[in-house]
């Protein structure tokens, strides 16, 4: 018993975050602070055209005037602006000979992550743009993409190679003047994915961005663009890791998603930066502005969260339901365990008619955990025959964390269908005892309660991500109990 | 198989049990009964291994080991198992998942490979018409939703299961018809084993006109104060626990 105590003590206690390396690469970075010379210098590394200098520093005397939001359900420290390093980037060292190929160090970085460079190795169909602290090293499987015309790449390539796409989109469904930090990430984004499916494509594989950061005392700002032009589909995945650090660090980014006519995006996130440590010392603030639009009629976007990591989550994925018939949905997982803190939901804006929303929604807290789903639904009053419905439950591990529900409900519409259901519920040490004495380890019997908790939201992630969903789960809730 | 000796069971600082002596041989069926209150269902939790009970004094032996130092699901996957009295809850796990996370922990411990699922299924399927449960039943979540006398009769399918050495039924009877109370007794009785052996604490007599115990003890006050073959059970029947306590207060010459 003395071994078994010692054994899960220290899976709890080392095993909890796996991705908490660092790894030595030679960095390019620029000093710490903001003001208008920083974003010309990341406007100029990149090689901008003039317009995009013209977007990012109208954007940057915009969130100048700007206060940070504060009716969130959150207690966020004073964030510096000043300390933070805006432009960090490995140095690819590419040889003259040979120039894609990639940095050893950085393969091998990618490869503890799970995430391989080289498309040989990957088992499953599944594309990959890795972004490291501000830039993109490698994109996978584009000229496979290409040949059907699909556009995947760096956001940095897209500005160079397809300028016009992206004159168009960009700032389009989240504005330079939306908030806060849709701003900020407006005046300094420095990578992140683009991708454009053609009219009439079905994308055959998992499109993918990976997130990493790994240098100190900087921020990341990545933007992702997604176009779905009529009759296309796609299934989008992002992932998200960091080291483990005693300062907090800075991640907020954008998102846009257009959908066209009969298009159909899925757009799934597995967001596990680094939560902090065991105290709330450390971890990843996440402030992040997702939203897209479904433009043309019969159009559908889905987005499916799971949200197990970051010190603080401020996510409120979007879906503009423009097109009649369209349909926006949103499944969610959120996790906050020791001292974590999440405010997270969607907005469902039905503008369309007979437009429909569904909202699932599963909170678990446990430790000292605070969670709260914040969620908007919002019926026009052209939008005959509106309709939603939403689910929100929350799961409490312990006595010390908190859940907590703040639905929005604006009707101009009379016909609209609106429908709430809410549940909170608690993990008991019955139910953990329950499963022990049928011979289930305590860890084994939480993975399992919760599993059968979040089941209906897992299921809605790719195959190839929702064994791996499960697990992670299961590691952030190690320990959490008993 | 179970030996235990002067076991005293504090909750919260309150004394419950004050050193039970018991020794269940493999094969015999023991029967526990008493007046609510007079720790019969502590007893049970501390054999499975509640934490909330704190053991004081005394030491339990399970084939000669310190049971007390088992985890509770080691002690599941040794063989003891523990039909609940409240069985509990757990929404959106299916039985079947349940069941079969059980199973092969226990296989697994065995040394056994872990069952595949179409194997799985074929078994669930004869224990259920073994013990004769609803086969709907092992599509719902764990007792989501079940009624009293369905959360019973799943104690026993899951006892089914996972063939204990050591059954401990804790108040099983309690709130059953008569007809899931026979169910319940023959389902016991068809899973007994020469070598295996039951525990049955019980309020009322009538389970034992099903499951004939080898042995009743009366609990009471946290003592086992009498015990003796089955007509103990029906002579308490007749002149309650009145007759119990009197007798216990008269020897001991402590009162309320």
């Amino acid at each position: 018993m003395e071994n078994e105590h010692e054994r899960i003590l220290n899976d709890v206690t080392t095993g909890e975050y796996k991705y908490g390396f660092y790894s030595d690469i030679e960095m390019e970075k620029i000093p710490k602070g903001l003001n208008e010379d920083v974003v010309r210098i990341i406007s100029k590394k990149k090689n901008e055209p003039e317009w995009l200098l013209e977007f990012r520093l109208k954007s940057f005397r915009h969130w100048l005037t700007m206060k940070m939001p504060g009716w969130a359900n959150l207690r966020i420290p004073d964030i510096d602006y000043q300390d933070i390093i805006y432009y960090a980037a490995p140095k690819l060292n590419k040889s003259p000979d040979s120039p894609d190929e990639i940095d050893p160090e950085l393969k091998r970085t990618f490869d503890r992550l799970g995430i391989p460079l080289e498309e040989q190795k990957h088992l499953s169909g599944v594309a990959v743009d890795a972004v490291m602290d501000s830039v993109s090293v490698k994109t996978t499987f584009r000229e496979t993409l290409a040949e059907l015309g699909i556009i995947f790449c760096s956001f940095s390539e897209a500005v160079q190679e397809y300028p016009e796409l992206v004159k168009r989109y960009l700032g389009r469904v989240v504005p330079y003047t939306d908030n806060f930090f849709a701003t900020l990430n407006s005046a300094v984004f420095s990578d992140g994915s683009f991708c454009y499916i053609p009219k009439g494509v079905r994308c055959p594989m998992e499109l993918s961005t990976y997130f990493r950061i790994n240098a100190a005392n900087t921020g990341q700002f990545e933007r992702t663009l997604l176009v779905a032009d009529e009759e296309s589909y796609v299934s989008y995945l992002e992932g998200c890791t960091a080291p483990m650090r005693d300062e907090n660090q800075l991640h907020a980014a954008v998102v846009e998603i257009i959908a066209e006519k009969n298009a159909e995006v899925k757009y799934s996130t597995v967001q596990n930066w680094y939560p902090g440590d065991r105290e709330g010392r450390g971890g990843i603030f996440n402030f992040v502005t997702k939203r897209g639009i479904c433009k043309g009629e019969n159009s559908r976007i889905s987005w499916t969260q799971v949200e197990t990591g970051s010190a603080i989550t401020w996510k409120y994925p979007a879906c503009i339901l423009k097109g009649d018939n369209s349909t926006g949905e949103f499944f969610s997982v959120a996790v906050t365990n020791n001292h974590q803190q999440a405010d997270t939901g969607t907005k469902m804006i039905h503008i369309g008619k007979n437009t429909r929303s569904t909202i699932v929604s599963k909170g678990i807290s446990a430790g000292e955990g605070q969670n709260s789903y914040r969620g908007l639904v919002k019926v026009l009053n052209n939008a005959s025959g509106a309709r939603n419905f939403s689910q929100c439950d929350s799961l409490l591990l312990g006595d010390k964390c908190g859940a907590h529900t703040f639905p929005y409900i604006e009707i101009d519409n009379p016909t609209a269908i609106v429908e709430h259901e809410a549940t909170t519920s608690k993990i008991g040490e019955d139910q953990i005892f329950y499963c022990n004495q049928r011979g289930i380890s305590t860890e084994d019997a939480i993975g399992l309660i919760v599993n059968g908790y979040v089941r209906e939201v897992i299921n809605k992630l790719p195959m190839e991500f929702a064994v791996e969903a499960q697990k992670l789960l299961q590691i952030s809730l190690e320990g959490s109990v008993g | 198989m179970l030996v235990i000796n002067n076991l005293h069971v504090a909750i919260g600082g309150k004394i419950i049990l004050r050193g039970i002596n018991l020794e269940v041989k493999p094969g015999e069926t023991h029967a526990i009964m008493g007046p609510n209150g007079s720790g019969k269902s502590t007893l049970a939790a501390v054999i499975a291994g509640r934490d909330f009970a704190q053991v004081t004094e005394g030491t339990v032996e399970y084939f000669g080991k310190n049971l007390l130092e088992m985890a509770p699901e080691e002690r599941s996957r040794k063989g003891i198992f523990l039909g609940f009295q409240y069985p509990i809850e757990i929404p959106g796990v299916s039985m079947v998942n349940f069941m079969k996370t059980a199973v092969n922990e226990h296989r697994k411990y065995r040394g056994l490979e872990p069952l595949s699922a179409s194997d799985f299924l074929k078994v669930m399927r004869e224990k259920k018409e073994m013990v004769d449960i609803d086969s709907k039943l092992a599509n719902r979540s764990v007792n989501e939703g079940f009624s009293g006398g369905e959360k019973k009769k799943n104690e026993i399918f899951q006892m089914a299961m996972l063939e204990p050495t050591l059954a401990i039924l804790d108040e099983t009877d309690s709130g059953l018809d008569i007809d899931a109370l026979r169910v319940v007794a023959n389902g016991v009785n068809k899973l007994k084993r020469p070598d295996s052996s039951a525990v049955v604490i019980t309020h009322y007599q009538r389970l034992l006109d099903y499951i004939v115990p080898d042995v009743v003890h009366v609990l009471y006050d946290g003592r086992i104060v009498r015990s003796a073959g089955k007509e103990l059970a029906l002579e308490l029947e007749e002149k309650g626990y009145e007759w119990i306590r009197n007798e216990v207060n008269n020897q001991t010459g402590y009162g309320d």
